[in-house]
């Protein structure tokens, strides 16, 4: 069984899985890293969605080799330790989730928007595809943007 | 002219709370027998109460769970900490957080002192642990306050007791009682005396009134709120189950079809990672060590399939039987002016986003189960007789879920964990996938509607609706509440069917039109089904919106002004009114958009919703703007009022433009969101305003479901005048534009 090395959340990882098994099963079957979430399992749905070297990937699509001597950050390792994320920050302050299931990938899919652009238009924040079943994308959109100013500012 | 509806006094109802025995202070609360009685009629109105106005569905939930003793246990322990055990599910409504509000306010405590943790399946509760028709903040907003309530009067007691002071003369805030002479006692230091049973409690314990609350009617953020955001809130799949590995199923390429024979068991069994390949009844199971590997194995199971109880339904059949059951409208009376609808509506998925899932460790001798269960009594008395144990030998624990929508009324993947945990000797982890979710998972059914409403003279004579759809399932506890309470409801209700009565004492109309008259015949189809939310409403309430608007244009008549006209009172017109303000109803569109508007009212709630439609290009339409005004009669927290509301717009969003399911040959073609067209931001409104009204009355109505039909309404009322076509059949825009996964 080959094995892969690389990083989660700052904390380095070795795994013996086959090369093409999914990242998503290595994180949360392997490494107990259940924060991202299965909705689909086909890149559709988006809730798995977590960072590679800083870009946003599916893990459910991402092989496992693909990850060697790669940053894996998913959502347990946005916050610094109790300090949150800006992005989290704001998905308090407007209260956006309500199971909460698909947020994980939202907010790991806003953080990557905002490092791309730090004034998202609403083209933009269109352009996240990641279903909330629970209907919150408006709270979502007002976060997002709220989120940007703060960081703006800061 | 000013209305009422009668409703039944619920005020008059009382509830016992009795201490528990135990180290710090644990109470249980139960309803008194002063059960309500429906009211009756006001022969003042023209079109007579339907029997939804009399008694509602919400009713019979409270009247079902009166008698239960020990419903509530509410825990202050020694650090402060206030437990209290819900016996319902939480799916993202925001129950707990209610709860922990009325909990935090009744008992003078900060709101982050509460802990709500969702009750295990206590069968002794008999019908008062199912959670469904928006009735859980109506049939608890008593109980929970009494209950805390009765906590602080102890707290207080044991205060006065330790000082040598009148409880009359002490304090309480923010989880401290306070003496005139500046003592202070946080709860926790008195949680062990206030336990004491010799403890005297002068004057008992009464709820604050409405005027007191600091809590209760304020925003507040969900309980669970950073848990969510940090990925620290644990779904069924997240729970570390020592030994429980992953587990799928390979289902038949046919709703309902059975396992004839695996071709190549010893070959799947011997791929990387796998444990057990089992056959159980709804399909075959593969166990691994990861979801991949079982992912990977499943897929390369060679099996072959008896067939199912619908091999040949597709939906065009579905449709003709529906319409074929459908009874025509009364003719109408010579010369008398008619509007005629017909309307169609596909079946739909709940779509919950995280998928049917449990976990299951089952044992010789004990078995125990995890899942997100809205009806854990049902589930666990159906396991234990399934797998041969004594009811008191099998725990059900019921989990937070990522969604329901009225799917997880069923527990279908909690008896099948158990199944295969049994079969395989080991704790399991099952989740069905996507796209066994999307297509083997329940459905709203399929819905055919006959409307035909009579009018002369600016009058509406009369509004006929005939409504015929593929069977509800309501297997799942809420029979035993109907027939439990059927010999209280108003004449001749308690004979009818299980879906005719939960269809009566849900469905009504806001408006004076005349004689108003419904009817449900529904036809078996052997399709899997299930309430969805709002259950009849969304299509029904839906439809006939759209024809109010035709009456409307039939009679010259504003969409607006023709329903304030027809309203039954000032209640329902001031939310309208609200709703055609804030969105400035009437103001210029460019041609292909438009403006429209709807009304609904339901669960002892009223809402209105006024939206804005772009339909300029024909491949993305899009609702651009919605105004969303509730009156839930009390809003516990207005913050998720608002919450559910968006998420009913989202809903009517999605079913009424895009999504839907089509059954082919027995199976839905749609296997994912890519195909089951869920809106995603770019296809919802950019603009929402959602206005929760102050309390209009002293008890809460429901909000869960309240949302759907009123969107669904607005929605396609919009599009009617930004096309200038008639919306019939839904969802609007509905071909097959993917290719189906492979069955
Ligand atoms: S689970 Fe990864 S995109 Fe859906
Ligand atoms: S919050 Fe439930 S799916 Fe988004």
């Amino acid at each position: 069984m080959p094995s892969h090395t690389f990083t989660v959340n700052g904390r380095s990882v070795t795994v013996d899985a086959p090369d093409d098994l999914p990242l998503l099963w290595v994180l949360r079957d392997m490494l107990g890293v259940r924060g991202p979430k299965y909705g689909c399992g086909v890149d559709v749905c988006k809730a798995c969605t977590s960072h590679l070297d800083g870009t946003d990937v599916r893990p459910c699509v991402v092989p496992v080799s693909a990850c060697a001597g790669k940053t894996v950050t998913t959502i347990e390792g946005l916050a610094d330790g109790d300090e949150l994320h800006p992005v989290q920050e704001a998905w308090l302050e407007q209260d956006v989730s309500q199971c909460g299931f698909c947020q994980p990938g939202q907010i790991m899919a806003a953080v990557a928007l905002l490092r791309r652009t730090a004034t998202p238009t609403d083209e933009d924040i269109d352009a996240i595809a990641n279903i909330c079943r629970c209907g919150t994308y408006f709270r979502i959109r007002e976060a997002i943007r709220s989120a940007a100013a703060k960081m703006r500012a800061a | 002219m000013t209305g009422h509806s009668p409703t039944p006094d619920r005020s008059r109802r009382s509830f016992l709370t009795h201490l528990v025995a135990a180290p710090t202070l644990a109470l249980v609360t139960r309803a008194a027998s002063d059960a309500l009685a429906p009211q009756p009629a006001d022969a003042a109105v023209p079109t007579l109460p339907a029997i939804a106005d009399l008694v509602d569905l919400g009713d019979l939930f409270i009247l079902a769970g009166a008698p239960t003793s020990a419903l509530l246990a509410l825990a202050v322990e020694a650090d402060g900490t206030i437990r209290f055990r819900l016996p319902r599910e939480e799916v993202g409504q925001g129950l707990t957080t209610a709860v922990a509000v009325l909990v935090a306010e009744e008992l003078d405590a900060p709101l982050t002192a509460v802990r709500v943790e969702l009750e295990d399946a206590r069968p002794e509760l008999l019908f008062n642990q199912l959670t469904g028709s928006s009735n859980s903040i109506r049939s608890l907003y008593g109980p929970v306050r009494q209950t805390a309530a009765t906590a602080r009067a102890r707290l207080v007691a044991a205060a006065a007791a330790r000082w040598g002071l009148a409880p009359s003369a002490l304090t309480t805030a923010n989880g401290v009682v306070r003496a005139p002479d500046g003592r202070t006692a946080d709860y926790g230091s008195l949680a062990a005396a206030a336990a004491d049973p010799t403890l005297a409690v002068p004057g008992g314990a009464t709820p604050k009134p409405p005027a007191r609350h600091t809590l209760v009617g304020r925003p507040a953020g969900r309980i669970d709120a950073r848990a969510m955001v940090t990925g620290a809130q644990r779904y069924t799949l997240d729970l570390d189950v020592p030994g429980a590995k992953p587990c799928v199923l390979r289902r038949p390429p046919t709703l309902g079809g059975s396992v004839r024979a695996v071709a190549n068991r010893a070959a799947v069994e011997a791929m990387p990672g796998v444990l057990h390949v089992v056959t159980i009844p709804t399909g075959v199971a593969v166990v691994a060590e990861t979801f991949g590997q079982a992912l990977d194995a499943k897929a390369a199971l060679q099996v072959t399939w008896g067939p199912g109880p619908a091999d040949r339904l597709s939906d065009a059949e579905v449709r003709t039987r529906l319409r074929a059951a459908n009874p025509p409208p009364l003719l109408p009376p010579l010369l008398t002016p008619y509007v005629d609808a017909e309307f169609d509506f596909a079946f739909v998925s709940h779509a919950p986003m995280e998928t049917n899932s449990a976990v299951a460790d089952v044992r010789e001798d004990r078995a125990e189960i995890w899942s997100g269960l809205k009806s854990p009594i049902v589930a666990r008395e159906t396991i234990a007789a399934d797998l041969g144990l004594p009811l008191d030998k099998v725990t059900v624990h019921v989990v937070q879920a990522g969604g329901s929508f009225g799917r997880r009324l069923f527990f279908d993947a909690a008896l099948e964990a158990a199944r295969v945990s049994k079969a395989c000797r080991r704790p399991v982890r099952l989740m069905w996938t996507r796209v066994d979710d999307t297509r083997h998972g329940r459905m709203r059914p399929a819905t055919h509607h006959r409307i035909r409403a009579t009018y002369a003279l600016g009058e509406v004579l009369s509004f006929e609706h005939r409504v015929a759809a593929a069977e509800t399932d309501f297997r799942h506890g809420l029979g035993e509440i109907i027939t439990a309470t059927a010999a209280g409801l108003p004449s001749g209700l308690g004979n009818a069917t299980l879906a005719q009565t939960l269809f009566l004492t849900t469905v009504k109309s806001p408006y004076h039109f005349g004689l108003t008259t419904r009817t449900l015949t529904e036809i078996p189809t052997g399709v899997p089904t299930g309430s969805w939310r709002s259950v009849y409403s969304a299509n029904t309430r839906g439809a006939e919106e759209i024809v109010v608007d035709e009456l409307a244009a039939r009679t010259g008549k504003d969409p607006y002004l023709f329903r304030r006209a027809f309203l039954k009172t000032d209640a329902q017109r001031a939310v309208l009114d609200k709703a055609a303000q804030e969105g400035e109803w009437g103001r210029p569109m460019p041609a292909g958009c438009a403006q429209g508007i709807a009304f609904h009212e339901e669960y002892k709630s009223r809402t209105a919703c006024l939206v804005e439609i772009d339909t300029r290009d024909p491949r993305h339409v899009r609702v651009t703007k919605a105004v969303v005004v509730a009156d839930v009669g009390l809003p516990v927290n207005p913050r998720g009022v608002e919450a559910q509301m968006i998420g009913g717009l989202t809903d009517a969003v999605s079913t009424t433009l895009r999504a839907g399911l089509h059954l082919d040959n027995g199976l839905p073609l749609e296997g994912s969101y890519s195909q089951f067209h869920w809106a995603r931001q770019r296809d919802t409104p950019r603009d929402v305003r959602v206005f929760v009204l102050p309390a209009t009355g002293t008890e809460p109505g429901g909000a869960g479901e309240l949302g759907v039909p009123a969107a669904v309404g607005a929605i396609a009322n919009a599009w009617a005048r930004a096309t200038g076509s008639k919306p019939r059949s839904f969802p609007l825009s509905f071909d097959v534009d993917f290719t189906p996964y492979p069955r």
